[in-house]
Order: C-alpha cells, then sequence, then structure tokens
C-alpha cells in the first residue's frame, strides 16, 4: 500500500509540468465523447430493433420513416402468439424447442468440458500434449468445414429430425474445453495435493475442489454455448426436416418470408425481439465472470 | 547378405532384435502409464467420444471424401484429383465465391481485429469499463438472423430505407441505391454488417488481458523513456500480450472465412450475378441443395486449408518462444 502510494506520488512529480494536467483532462474528455459516441452508433440497430417491437402498425410505416416509438404497444407480441398459431406449428413450439435445445446443450458442454479439462490441465499422463494439440487445431478452423461427413453420421444414427440431432453433435466444442483448460492451468496445485493427502478420490477432488474453482470457466462456457446453440441456424437447417422440430431462427426466416416480404411486420419484429435478448441477458448476468476467465484465453506457441 | 560377413550379421540380428525389443519394452511402459493413469483417461472419455465422432473423423472423413464422386445414394467412388480441377478450372462461380470470400476476408478480417484491439485499449483506460465492453460486444453474439430483419430496413432500397432517407436527405444521394440489389454494393454492405458484429471472443479476450497487465510495467517504462501512449502499446502491451492476441487473431481468421447466415440473409439465395455468393453458400449449395457430397466435400477442404494455414502463421508470428 504505501509502497504504491509512492509510486503515484513520484508518478504525479513527473507529471507536474505546466500545462501537462490540463491538456492530459482534455484529452480524456475527447476520449469518452469518441468512444460513447461510437458505442451509441453500435447499437443503433439493436435500439431500433427493440424500439420496433413495441410499434404499433401505423408507426412501423410511416414517411418519413421514424426511429423511435411514439405510442409502445404489446401488440406486436400478441400478434406473434396468434398469427403463427393459425399455421400447422405454433410459436410457443419453436419458443419451447430453443430454450430445450440450448438449455440441454450448455448443460452438457460444462459437465463434459470441465470434466475433460481437470485431468489436461492437472494430470500428467501419455497423450495429454497430443490431446490438447488436436484441441487448439480444431479452434483454428470454422467447424462448417466438418458439416458434410457430420451430416452423415448424425443420419447414420438414426438422429435426424431428432433434439438429438440438435444437441449432440454440439457438446464437445473446442473453445469451450480450451478456456476451462487454460482457466484451471493457472490454479495452484497445492488445493489438489492437500486433498489427495486427505485421500479424497479423484471424483470427490473434481466435485468438490475442482468444480467451485473453475465457476468463472464454466459461467463462460455456458455463455458461449447459450450463445452458439441459441443462434444456431445450421443444426435445424440441415438435420430436421419437420416444421415442429425447428428452432426459433427459422422459425423467424419463417415469419419473415424472406426477402421483401412485408406482411406480418409486426409479428417479425416482436420475433426478431424475442430472439435477441436472451442472449444479451445472458452475456449481462455471466460478463464479470466471463472476463475473469479470458484473462487467460491466451495461446502460448 | 553378400559380403557381408557373418560378425556383422550377427550384430545387425541383436541391434534390430534389440530395438525390437526395445520399442516392445516402450510398449509395454506406455501401457503400464496408461493403466496407471486411466482415471485421466476416464474424465476425459465422454469428450473425447464425442469430439473424434463430430470432429476429428468428419475432418479425414472429409479429405477423404473430396476425393470421390458420392451422392449419398451410392458408394463414394474414388475419382482422384478431378473434384479439385474442377473447382479451380471450370467452376465459376466457385471463382466468384472465393474471390467474394477473399475480398472480404481481407478487408473484413484486420479491420475487425485491429478494431478490437483498439477498442479494448480506450476501454481499459476508461471508466465504466464493463458498460462499454458490454455495448461493443453485444453485436456479436445477436442472431444474423433476427438482425437481418433489422438491416434490410436499414439497407432497403427505396426512399423508406434509414440510410437511403438520410443520405437522400443529406443530398449526398439523388436517387435511393439499391444497397441489397447493386451487383457492387452487396459485398460492401455484407462486409459493414458483419464488421459490426465482429468484436467477440478475440475482444472480450483483449479487455480481459489489457487489465491484467499490472500498472508497475506502466510505471517502470516511463522511467525508461517511454514518451507516450502508443509507444507504450507496442512496446509493454503489445509482447506481453501476445498470446491473447493470438488468439484473437485465431478466432478473427475463422470467423472472417465464416461468412455465410448473413450474406445468405441479406443478398438471398443465389445472389444477384451472385455478387454475395461465399465459399460457404457454394459449400451449401453443394452438399445440402445438390447433394453432391464428394465435390462439396473438396470445397470445405479448400477451406480447412486457407483457414488452418493462416492460423498457423498467426501462430508463428505470434510465437512466444525465447521471449521471456
Amino acid at each position: 500500500m504505501v509502497a504504491q502510494r509512492r509510486e503515484n506520488q513520484h508518478y504525479r512529480r513527473r507529471n507536474m509540468r505546466p500545462n501537462r494536467p490540463r491538456r492530459l483532462k482534455w484529452g480524456r474528455v475527447m476520449l469518452y465523447v469518441f468512444v460513447t459516441a461510437l458505442a451509441a452508433f453500435m447499437a443503433m440497430p439493436l435500439i431500433y430493433l427493440i424500439s420496433s417491437a413495441f410499434k404499433p402498425i401505423e408507426e412501423l410505416f410511416v414517411f418519413p420513416p421514424r426511429f423511435f416509438v411514439r405510442h409502445p404497444t404489446t401488440r406486436n407480441f400478441v400478434e406473434l402468439l396468434l398469427a403463427v398459431s393459425g399455421s400447422s406449428v405454433p410459436f410457443s413450439r419453436f419458443a419451447f424447442n430453443s430454450i430445450f435445445v440450448s438449455s440441454v446443450t450448455v448443460l452438457g458442454s460444462v459437465i463434459l468440458s470441465s470434466m475433460a479439462a481437470y485431468p489436461l490441465a492437472k494430470h500428467r499422463f501419455p497423450g495429454k500434449d497430443l490431446i490438447f494439440l488436436g484441441i487448439v487445431s480444431a479452434l483454428m478452423f470454422a467447424p462448417e468445414v466438418t458439416q458434410i461427413p457430420r451430416y452423415l453420421v448424425v443420419n447414420r444414427l438414426g438422429l435426424i429430425d431428432t433434439y438429438g440431432a440438435l444437441i449432440i453433435p454440439n457438446l464437445a466444442g473446442a473453445l469451450g474445453l480450451f478456456l476451462t483448460k487454460q482457466f484451471l492451468e493457472q490454479i495452484p496445485g497445492v488445493l489438489l495435493e492437500a486433498a489427495r493427502v486427505d485421500g479424497a478420490s479423484e471424483w470427490t477432488i473434481f466435485t468438490r475442489v475442482i468444480m467451485p474453482i473453475i465457476k468463472p470457466a464454466c459461467a463462460t462456457v455456458a455463455m458461449l454455448v447459450f450463445v452458439a446453440a441459441w443462434n444456431d441456424t445450421f443444426s435445424p437447417l440441415v438435420f430436421t426436416r419437420s416444421e415442429a422440430m425447428k428452432t426459433l431462427p427459422l422459425a423467424v426466416q419463417t415469419i419473415a418470408g424472406g426477402p421483401g416480404v412485408v406482411a406480418r411486420t409486426g409479428a417479425v419484429m416482436a420475433a426478431t425481439f424475442v430472439l435477441t435478448m436472451p442472449t444479451i441477458i445472458v452475456f449481462l448476468l455471466l460478463q464479470r465472470l466471463v472476463l475473469e476467465t479470458m484473462v487467460h484465453s491466451g495461446i502460448k506457441a | 547378405m553378400k559380403g557381408v560377413t557373418w560378425g556383422e550379421q550377427v550384430k545387425w540380428a541383436d541391434r534390430v532384435g534389440r530395438s525390437r525389443r526395445r520399442a516392445a519394452g516402450w510398449l509395454a511402459r506406455l501401457w503400464q502409464e496408461m493403466k496407471k493413469h486411466r482415471v485421466s483417461y476416464y474424465f476425459m472419455a465422454p469428450y473425447l467420444v464425442l469430439f473424434f465422432v463430430f470432429t476429428v473423423i468428419p475432418v479425414i472423413t472429409a479429405i477423404y471424401l473430396s476425393f470421390t464422386y458420392f451422392n449419398v445414394l451410392e458408394p463414394p467412388r474414388w475419382i482422384g484429383w478431378s473434384n479439385y480441377r474442377l473447382l479451380f478450372l471450370e467452376d465459376d462461380v466457385f471463382l466468384i465465391a472465393l474471390k467474394n470470400t477473399l475480398v472480404f476476408a481481407v478487408i473484413a478480417g484486420p479491420i475487425g481485429y485491429i478494431a478490437s484491439f483498439m477498442l479494448a485499449w480506450l476501454i481499459n483506460q476508461l471508466r465504466f469499463r464493463a458498460a462499454y465492453t458490454l455495448a461493443f460486444y453485444v453485436p456479436s453474439i445477436t442472431s444474423g438472423i433476427a438482425m437481418a430483419v433489422v438491416w434490410m430496413y436499414f439497407f432497403s432500397s427505396d426512399r423508406l430505407g434509414l440510410i437511403n432517407y438520410v443520405l437522400i436527405n443529406l443530398g449526398i444521394i439523388n436517387e435511393p441505391v439499391l444497397w441489397l440489389h447493386d451487383k457492387d454494393t452487396i459485398l460492401p454492405v455484407i462486409i459493414i454488417v458483419s464488421l459490426w458484429m465482429s468484436m467477440g471472443a478475440g475482444f472480450l479476450a483483449f479487455v480481459a488481458g489489457l487489465k491484467n497487465v499490472p500498472e508497475e510495467l506502466y510505471e517502470a517504462g516511463r522511467v525508461d523513456g517511454i514518451r507516450n501512449k502508443l509507444e507504450e502499446m507496442w512496446l509493454i502491451t503489445v509482447p506481453l500480450m501476445k498470446p491473447q492476441l493470438l488468439f484473437g487473431a485465431v478466432m478473427a481468421v475463422v470467423s472472417s472465412f465464416q461468412v455465410f447466415g448473413v450474406a445468405m440473409q441479406l443478398a438471398g439465395f443465389p445472389s444477384p450475378l451472385y455478387a454475395g455468393h461465399t465459399i460457404l453458400t457454394h459449400l451449401h449449395d453443394y452438399a445440402f441443395i445438390r447433394y453432391e457430397m464428394g465435390y462439396a466435400s473438396a470445397i470445405s477442404v479448400v477451406l480447412f486449408a486457407i483457414t488452418f494455414g493462416l492460423s498457423r502463421i498467426f501462430m508463428r508470428i505470434f510465437s512466444t518462444h525465447g521471449d521471456y
């Protein structure tokens, strides 16, 4: 503490030249203005989306176009539930599919990657380096590369048009294991040694010592996997046949009816709102833990 | 064995025998080691099985299939390099897709990457870091399909479109621009939308990494005569951040060649004069519309080679060997 204060004094003294503090302050203000303006600019599409979801139908089609909503209403959401319930599959089914598939994928991924990360970070065994090399290599290409054999495997396993097809292929992602392993690696081994001396089994160590420690990493995996699963268009597009198995992204696409269709604009806006908000909320809730994990995300080559 | 003396033969036989024995001994010892550490494997087994089935084996299978003719109904038939020959010599649409993807990657990749780092660096010097991080990161986790609805309105081709409306009112243009129908503006629009979404995991890694650079190092740098913030960034921050920078680079490479959903949503499929056609669009077309899996596999192998190769290059650039 004292040392730090002294450092700061030293720093202040060095900057005590006559016009320095003033100029520095102006720079700061400009920096705030610039970054805030940029953030606001980037937020525009989202603000428009949120605002439009609550626009009554007249406001959606006014000229000149209006950015913000004047008389907010929840009619669009009602229309969304009604309009689509006329077709064979109600909107609630798509929502259920999305929620179910995403939650199971998140749960499975967190468990699998935590379990795999433990020995990879804390044990020494033959093949360890090779396995880690495989994981890092898998980070280096788009998963789309493997989509054809994936399709063949899913097809062969008879999973087409089931929830399994939407979940199982996405459980063993490389990024999740990588981040968990990196996070766990920097935890000192003393705790584990202590537990081992006490005669704890590896499984006990995993559930009692490791799991509480890697909570931030688990939160990160959960967030990343949730975002990927929630926004996934590839799996439902290729692995499912029937309408009843589709998830929200495809449902929104169907409601929107492709480029250039203006019908049901209100319902579409409500649907995109429903599709967009969950990922943002999940990140908002987990942000602190995610950043804690990301400190250790570096690849040492 | 002519011209070799008996003694030498014996020595050889002995040596071969010994190395065989040594190999057998090594295997036996490996097996012993593996048995000793079997708990480690138990922990990894569920993940590894799925990782093998859905990542490792598919990569190998894709490479194999790329040398075959395969339409799912009949077993694959080996046809050597002809998929690749067709791809690069005769498939004009693929060449357009390749060109579009490369143009996209060369522009969007570096801009997105550098912007991620610069923004993270700026944010790091401000208060309300969490709020700024949230604002810049959130676009990358929005659904491409959902946002397409918004972009459609922003880039709408009539006067109702927000951007046309603003530009006309400002007097920059007289006639509305056909953003999503003109082959010259489709790709730029896709690039802009992708840049909007480009502050992803790499950006988070930068924000987190920057926060963790110890303040004393900057102090020491000032004492050692570092004059301004930029010099400080280049001489202190960047070297320390190499592992994060590599992680971000790998993420950027992969995502800049992943452009697919946004392109298909905004430009339609097939897009006017294939102006929004990318490698992945082409892959999707051949794989899941025409069911020419062999040919489509060749496309995916090309994509694999590009992204993997580029990532390896970045590993060289950001190597931390001999740094510490």
